[in-house]
């Protein structure tokens, strides 16, 4: 019979609901039927978004092969070099973030926020590398209703630019936290008690493999578009 | 025994607490209302479409003047006709049947079954309805598009979709409305799954067991993961219809298509890559639409039987089956598109395979209901009805997954009764049951029984009055999406039928009315409802109806027993609430 007492939550004066039944709470034994061990809330609801946006890809990829494998009017074109660029820049913020995470979780947050902002203006320059591969295709005549093959890298590369456009907002929003002192980021179960720096190290962690994943996407997409042409 | 707990007060101030709320018991009863009236629209444009089908040649003088262009030179245009159609299908199946019996019951009622006080991300929650309203709206906007609402049905297959006005009324801005409306669903929708499967992955109580979930949880978990891995394959579908459709893309266009006699500009598309797309998500969805229905009733049939659900392992097995094999029959829509008899063959026999966990569903059912002491309340009967329905819906799924037979009643009035009925109706049902069956938990008062019976038998025998005689209708070879169906010399015997399936569907509707004059004068003036008014067992009966802000207050609910602890031997209750200590380890 389970007498434990519950951790605390505290009271969020702005009217999320919080719980006990936090993110980092294992599985009670009470009654008689716990489980082991429970994956935190904020890694388990973005690995579950990510699941939904590969799903989004994958459907996208399956649209790509078959448009391709109707043959006739697919003209490959060559790929702009200045998204070797862009990758690069990409795969850098990656190690960034990287370094923003483990400097929240080591309670080090103004160096966080130093990398959280190196790692901001890298994603602003891969988005504006985006939109300089998009001006010369452009300018050598290619547009989105050009070819199937343009069509297919405009809508990728865009869908991709807006998640990351996405992810940018969200690793905005801690620093913006820190310098409006504004009580906290996170609004999930188990984070209402918690003073707004372990919020943030959660919130940046969530984001950081958000970020991670739209590294890892934008090379598969690499690879798709231009891999066989 | 309960673990002691801190109480969060529920926000100050009408704006936080009613309308931008973060609590998911406020969100459902949003999502509720939003089906109601989605329901309430939908219902009203079938109207049209059975006026039309009775009366062919009747002209509407006062519907006349409401729409001068859809009933331009007195009798409804076919063109109004088809958007109606469209529409309806669109609005039930995307903000009803998907949004009611899981965004609706499903925020209510999962955290509370599963002892937690909230869901796992509030705020998302929160966002969530807002997108899906948002949705509503721009569906509304393209209700009252100019040039009229979409007739594309709401399949919207390409070519007809994607090539704009040219190809009729209603498919210039009504259909792009559409198009981003569904977009903004599907966004909506997996923040909804993705929430709903955090949730109960992380947030049960203490002794909260996979198998001690009650049976509505497993169907919203599994519904979720349908949404959360279906969504993103129609929004993928959906931007590309738009780019095809404002961008002047090719992908579901093919070359030399002549509309109007006017060529097409595009080239190289295939219309069939939107058939794949759409019903790669389409066909999880209807399973969306019902495993909540399924859930709902497997709890309601064991509660009022005052026995525990026949092979509850089963019944778990079951829903994660149909929901595994929900994602390889997409191609039993597409029997028709010339497909090649081996992956006919194929989406064939997965088809017919859903029909194990099915009967595996159903005769527990039935099981569950053997030599219990029945209590025949409203929500009763309607699980009940869902039971009939599933089956009687079910079975013509069975003549349909087999290519051969499907040829030839594919474009008929035959699917119609069938999709009508599984989908549409029995899903219906479950809604009704779980709304007789919450109601006193979401509003501290009870609905009337008496007028609860009427609405049951007057629904029941009313759509079997209309969808029985469209299998005839379509074994007579009456094809469907037809504004007109008089010009058939084959069908001139059968026109009566369509007289008389009018006639049913107003009864019918008019038989709803009860319903909605009992749910809002239950609302005011119901009796107070207490804790457990029906002697169930899951943990939304042990808190105050309605709830606290945080569910259950100072204490933390710790679960003991199973779900389904009805009438155990020596016991003097005939049932075991979860949260029970239990008794001595036997």
């Amino acid at each position: 019979m389970a007498t434990t007492v519950a951790p605390r939550s505290g009271k969020r004066e702005d009217g999320a609901n919080g719980s006990r039944n936090g993110g980092d709470r294992r599985g009670g034994n009470g009654g008689s039927g716990g489980l082991p061990q429970r994956p935190q809330t904020h890694r388990l609801g973005m690995l579950l978004a990510l699941a939904g946006i590969a799903m989004l890809f994958i459907a996208l990829t399956s649209a790509y092969v078959v448009r391709q494998g109707l043959g006739g009017d697919w003209t490959p074109m060559a790929m702009p070099r200045i998204l070797l660029w862009n990758t690069a820049i990409l795969l850098a913020s990656s190690f960034t973030v990287e370094k923003a995470r483990r400097a929240l979780l080591a309670r080090t947050e103004g160096e966080a926020l130093r990398w959280l902002l190196l790692t901001l203006a890298l994603g602003v320059a891969f988005l504006g590398g985006q939109l300089a591969a998009w001006r010369t295709l452009s300018a050598r005549g290619l547009f989105l209703d050009t070819s199937p093959h343009s069509s297919f890298f405009y809508v990728l590369s865009g869908v991709h630019g807006v998640h990351v456009a996405g992810g940018l907002l969200a690793l905005a929003f801690p620093i913006w936290s820190v310098w409006s002192a504004a009580p906290g980021v996170a609004s999930f179960a188990g984070s209402a008690g918690l003073p707004a720096q372990v919020r943030r190290a959660r919130w940046v962690e969530a984001a950081a493999l958000y970020w991670h994943f739209m590294d890892g996407l934008w090379i598969y997409l690499l690879v798709l578009l231009f891999a066989r042409s | 025994m309960a673990a002691h707990a801190t109480v969060i007060e529920a926000p100050k101030g009408f704006v936080r607490k009613y309308i931008f709320s973060t609590d998911h018991k406020v969100i459902g009863i949003q999502y509720l209302f939003l089906a109601m009236f989605s329901v309430l629209v939908g219902m009203t444009l079938s109207v049209f479409m059975r006026l039309r089908l009775a009366w062919p040649a009747e002209k509407w003088p006062a519907l006349q003047q409401l729409f001068p262009e859809g009933f331009a030179g007195g009798p409804m245009t076919p063109e109004f006709y088809l958007s109606m159609m469209t529409m309806h299908g669109t609005i039930m199946v995307f903000f009803v049947l998907t949004t009611a019996p899981l965004s609706a019951f499903g925020n209510y009622f999962l955290p509370i079954q599963i002892g937690a006080r909230d869901m796992a991300f509030p705020v998302l929650n929160m966002l969530s309805f807002w997108v899906t309203l948002a949705a509503l709206l721009v569906m509304m906007a393209a209700l009252f598009a100019t040039g009229g609402a979409p007739i594309a049905g709401w399949t919207a297959y390409a070519p007809l979709s994607a090539i704009g006005e040219v190809a009729g009324p209603g498919l210039g801005l009504g259909q792009t409305l559409w198009v981003i409306s569904i977009a903004i669903f599907c966004v909506a929708s997996l923040l909804t799954s993705l929430n709903f499967l955090a949730t109960t992955i992380n947030l049960r109580a203490r002794g909260m067991s996979l198998m001690r979930m009650p049976l509505t949880v497993w169907a919203w978990f599994t519904t979720a993961i349908l949404a959360l891995l279906a969504f993103p394959v129609l929004l993928a579908g959906g931007i590309l219809l738009l780019l095809d459709r404002v961008g002047g893309t090719s992908f579901f266009i093919p070359g030399g298509l002549v509309v109007s006699d006017q060529l097409i500009p595009h080239q190289g598309g295939s219309p069939l890559l939107w058939q794949h797309l759409f019903w790669f998500f389409g066909h999880p969805e209807v399973y969306i639409a019902i495993l909540p229905g399924m859930g709902i009733t497997s709890h309601i049939l064991s509660t009022f039987a005052r026995k525990p659900v026949f092979a509850y392992k089963a019944m778990v097995g079951a829903i994660f089956a149909i929901g595994f094999i929900s994602y390889v029959v997409w191609g039993h829509h597409m029997f028709m598109s010339g497909m090649s008899p081996f992956s006919s063959m194929a989406f064939s026999i997965t088809t017919l395979a859903v029909g194990v966990p099915s009967a595996i569903k159903t005769f527990n059912w039935l099981a569950t209901l053997w030599g219990g002491k029945i209590r025949f309340t409203t929500p009763m009967l309607f699980a009940l009805g869902f039971v009939s329905l599933f089956v009687t819906g079910g079975i013509t799924g069975l003549l349909l997954a087999q290519p051969a037979i499907d040829i030839f009643l594919h474009d008929t009035y035959f699917v119609v009764a069938h999709f009508h009925l599984i989908m549409g109706v029995a899903a219906i049902f479950g809604i009704f049951a779980g709304i007789y069956y919450w109601f006193p938990k979401m509003f501290g008062r009870m609905m009337r029984e008496g007028p609860g019976k009427v609405h049951f038998w007057l629904t029941l025998v009313g759509v079997y009055a209309i969808f029985m005689p469209m299998h005839f209708l379509g074994i007579a070879g009456a094809p469907r999406r037809y504004a007109e169906l008089t010009e058939f010399q084959y069908l001139k015997p059968l026109e009566s039928l369509q007289l008389f399936i009018t006639v049913a569907a107003f009864l019918t509707i008019a038989g709803q009315f009860i319903f909605l004059f009992n749910f809002f004068v239950s609302l005011f003036r119901g009796k107070r409802a207490g804790v457990n008014p029906w002697e169930s067992t899951s943990l939304e009966w042990i808190i105050p109806s309605p709830p606290p802000h945080d569910n259950f207050g100072e204490t933390e609910p710790v679960v003991h027993h199973g779900p389904y602890e009805y009438s155990p031997p020596g016991e003097p209750k005939d049932y075991i609430m979860q949260t029970e200590p239990a008794r001595q380890t036997a």
